[in-house]
């Protein structure tokens, strides 16, 4: 393989550094769950990119176990989302305070 | 060294995922997050490993990026296009951003791994099923069942009508 190890891993670091640059800045919920969306991806790449150096198919076996939780999380996510934006007609997570215990 | 295909993948990927939080249409955004989650996918391929590479391709790119698209139409129109974000927090995002990029980055570049290529043949992915039905099977259940609960949930949770406007308390 011409690709190295370490040129993964660095994208995966600078897609980690994006996604916690949108969860600090943003208060649009959407866009936060962009943000984790992102920082789940960056994870899958290592997984996959160790497991294809090491080479061991456990890497591959836990993306896949990790894609499949993802989905079931941005459901989740998403029709919390919905529910927030009927009772608040809006999607600024400053508004959702009320929500705290 | 990196080839092209590489570079042209990572600038790809960094790129629409920068997009994806900065442009100000959250419809634009989400079509920029779907332009990371393919190239995400791109890099799969790039790791010889098609199996996950397509499995991407369908659930990110095709279910869940497709869900979020339908959920920002959902949202009001000044809503959309609304940059909502904290001005304060800015500097400190974007800093908190080059400090973990720059720790982590020097981190990698420090330790063994950049001197670790391989020349081995890529995993079979008939060892991924294997692997499935063997050593992870109750895991593999468990998925099941927490996806399908997961989803019911949410199914239930975005058909309550007891829930109306104004019922903010501030």
């Amino acid at each position: 393989m011409t690709n190295e190890l370490v040129d993964f891993a660095l994208v995966s670091v600078a897609l980690l550094g994006i996604g916690i640059y949108g969860l600090a800045v943003k208060r649009n919920f959407i866009r936060m769950l962009f943000a984790v969306e992102i920082i789940i991806n960056a994870a899958n790449l290592n997984l996959v990119a160790f497991g294809r150096f090491l080479p061991h198919s456990g890497g591959q076996t836990l993306a896949l176990f990790s894609i499949a939780i993802a989905a079931a999380e941005v459901a989740v996510g998403l029709s919390l989302i919905i529910v927030a934006y009927r009772m608040y007609q809006n999607v600024d997570i400053a508004d959702f305070r009320s929500l705290k215990g | 060294m990196a080839d092209a295909i590489f570079l042209a993948l990572s600038v790809i990927t960094i790129g629409s995922a920068i997009a994806a939080l900065e442009l100000r249409s959250l419809i634009y955004g989400s079509i920029a997050l779907m332009g990371t989650l393919g190239g995400i996918a791109g890099f799969f391929f790039l790791l010889d490993s098609p199996f996950v590479a397509l499995f991407q391709l369908a659930v990110y790119v095709g279910s869940i990026a497709v869900l979020i698209l339908f959920t920002v139409m959902l949202v009001k129109r000044e809503l959309i296009f609304k940059k909502i974000e904290d001005k304060r927090r800015k500097f400190a995002g974007i800093g908190l951003m080059l400090v973990t990029m720059i720790a982590l980055g020097s981190v990698f570049l420090d330790s063994g791994i950049k001197t670790i290529t391989t020349d081995e043949p890529p995993v079979d992915f008939r060892d991924i099923g294997t692997d499935f039905v063997t050593y992870y099977w109750p895991a593999l259940i468990l998925m099941g069942l927490i996806l399908a609960g997961s989803v019911t949930g949410a199914l239930v949770l975005a058909k309550r009508e007891d829930v109306e406007n104004d019922q903010r308390t501030s």
